[in-house]
């Protein structure tokens, strides 16, 4: 009951802060503060209200038009229907690629990730803290500073172009097991592993019906992260594949805008940019309506006293 | 390199000795990660390593020459150029982009702002927005056929320059990153901020501070380890910079070369050159470099820590 009550509290501390106490902490509001962050607001916003007000128009309109305003005949749709179509529907190849890449590397990013946090934070066992400072070494250790190195290993292995050179470097996420760490440490009590270890439960089952449930925040903090990563992720896939079958959504739409310049290339300005509005928009969405966990993952990460 | 510096993190309090009979149970645990960990980063750095000590030669092939692919770069005038824009954009762009998420980090934490949800989540959201499109709006946006500079030179007779002319290009390339980051700054700090105890405010205004001395006194230094994990991913993000300027180079073809960036410069190297040790001495040269850096920010931050 004790234990029961504390690991609520300790959850309940690092997800949700939304209230503020009514007091000298709470002052009037000021417009001035708020036109100048408007101002922030606007230069953010615009890039995207730019691409957005650009997806309805036709590749003729987008040259002979205000780009902040709408022009021409709407095409939003048909410039989607077209985006789909163009080359043997190569557009839909590329999103189901990342979904691929997004689930099997994001998604086995962040199991390897609460694992590993997991048995950090309820175990000691030999060589623990050479892992431990390995771990938090990595963290600053860039991706992109890896690629080219990775790229010359995975050739000799034969796994150049292929959909696991793309996952296997996604599988290690330093950042997200530390995340998990953390959170595993505070919110859950050592004494209710105890319990359940002195009632006679396998490790395995003491994790998946305690563990699991009481770090499930900051599991789903760490799968937003790596979610974001793997979609996002430009640089590995350009250098590991070769064949535009195995690209995801960000390296497809950079050839994309690569070929319309070149010669003889048929202008798709339009669909580049709906193609881009497109890829934006799950991880826009997903970010918007999971923002109490990103929030409490960046809290729990970045402020520790 | 595996041995480079944390960001400041602190390792979680140890939780209390098992009995030997789970000695090994850990294991089973972190097994999975170290693995991969050891497959996907320890391996292709230590072979790295041994790439950059060789060198293929078209009589006699491959031959070891020690530290001599790093004494190349050293005096190679093109890896000089690479290491200055990203340098540039470190000493430049950086500190007006930490300086932008630090005000707005403040504005949100003084409860002063109308609507400050919207602000909280809007800002946020090029986060989310992959760096490849981030680069492709802002260069279509740049860009002189359709443009917006385009728009207002011909709607207001003005005679904006092009922000991809090889005058303004590193300030366009900087442009683009700090949208896609100040947002992602601003959270890490204003985080930060929000873990200072109530009652601390409430004893600053008995004892009668002013707003002013609140902020140097309590805010600051609230935020100064936030702000070093931020200013160590900016770091990072600042030299090994690739979609971006990878991205823009198909719109301005004259101005950014294909060694505009050391990353780019080893890309190029391995797929357009076939020069696999001299890149990969580049880029061993640039974890180097970050490793340093990154180290240096930690120093500097803990120094302060100590006063």
């Amino acid at each position: 009951m004790n234990a029961d009550a504390r690991a609520v509290s300790a959850a309940g501390r690092s997800t949700g802060r939304k209230s503020r106490p009514i007091s000298i902490t709470t002052p009037r509001k000021s417009v001035l503060f708020t036109l100048v962050m408007g101002l922030m607001l606007i230069y953010t916003l615009t890039p995207v209200a730019w691409l957005l007000i650009n997806s309805t128009k036709t590749q003729n309109s987008l040259s002979s038009s205000f780009g902040l305003w709408f022009s021409g005949p709407f095409s939003f749709f048909h410039n989607i229907a077209a985006t789909f179509s163009y080359g043997n529907g190569e557009f839909l190849r590329w999103a189901l690629n990342t979904v691929l890449y997004v689930v099997l590397g994001g998604g086995g990013a962040t199991i390897l990730a609460t694992l590993g946090g997991y048995g950090l934070a309820h175990f000691t066992f030999p060589g623990k803290r050479a892992v431990m400072a390995i771990i938090i070494g990595a963290i600053a250790i860039p991706g992109t500073a890896l690629a080219v190195p990775a790229y010359l290993m995975f050739s000799k292995f034969g796994l150049t172009n292929t959909p696991w050179s793309v996952v296997i470097p996604s599988l290690i996420s330093p950042i997200g097991l530390y995340l998990i760490w953390v959170y595993a440490t505070e919110a859950i009590p050592s004494g209710l592993l105890e319990a359940a270890r002195l009632d006679g439960a396998s490790e395995l089952r003491i994790f998946l019906s305690i563990g699991f449930r009481l770090i499930l925040p900051g599991f789903v903090t760490v799968l937003l992260l790596t979610f974001v990563a793997t979609w996002n992720n430009y640089f590995l896939p350009l250098i590991m594949l070769s064949t535009p079958n195995w690209f995801p959504l960000t390296v497809g739409l950079s050839n994309w805008s690569n070929q319309a310049p070149s010669a003889g290339g048929q202008l798709i300005d339009n669909l580049v940019i709906t193609g881009s509005l497109l890829a934006i928009t799950p991880t826009v969405i997903v970010f918007l309506l999971l923002q109490r966990y990103w929030k409490a993952g960046i809290a729990a990460g970045s402020i520790k006293e | 390199m595996a041995a480079s510096p944390g960001l400041g993190l602190t390792t979680p309090p140890h939780a209390r000795p098992r009995k030997a009979r789970r000695r090994w149970t850990g294991w089973g645990f972190l097994g999975p990660f170290v693995l991969i960990f050891l497959f996907t980063l320890v391996a292709p750095v230590i072979y790295a390593i041994y790439l950059s000590l060789y060198r293929d030669k078209l009589i006699g092939g491959n031959s070891f020459v020690g530290l001599s692919n790093y004494l190349t770069a050293i005096q190679d005038p093109v890896f000089h150029t690479a290491l200055f824009h990203v340098l540039l954009l470190l000493f430049v762009q950086v500190p007006i982009m930490m300086a932008l998420s630090t005000m707005a980090a403040l504005a949100l934490d003084s409860s002063r702002l109308y609507v400050a949800s919207i602000f909280r989540m809007s800002l946020f959201v090029p986060y989310a927005v992959p760096s490849v499109v981030a680069a492709l709006m802002w260069g279509f946006m740049y860009g002189s056929t359709f443009g917006l500079v385009a728009n207002l030179n011909s709607a207001i007779h003005l005679h904006l320059p092009n922000p991809l002319a090889s005058n303004y290009v590193l300030a366009a390339l900087g442009n683009i990153t700090t949208w896609e980051f100040v947002g992602f700054n601003m959270i890490i700090l204003y985080s930060a901020l929000q873990s200072v105890p109530k009652d601390r405010y409430e004893a600053a205004a008995i004892d009668g501070a002013t707003k002013f001395q609140v902020i140097r006194a309590i805010k600051v230094p609230a935020m100064r380890r936030a702000l070093v994990v931020a200013l160590v991913f900016a770091l990072i993000g600042s030299f090994q910079l690739f979609a971006e300027p990878n991205v823009l180079k198909s719109l301005a073809p004259n101005t950014i070369g294909s060694a505009f960036t050391p990353n780019m410069y080893a890309y190029n190297l391995s797929f357009n050159g076939q020069e696999f040790n001299y890149a990969a001495a580049i880029a061993i040269a640039m974890g180097i470099i970050t490793m340093i850096g990154a180290y240096a920010l930690q120093l500097g931050g803990m120094r302060r820590d100590d006063r």
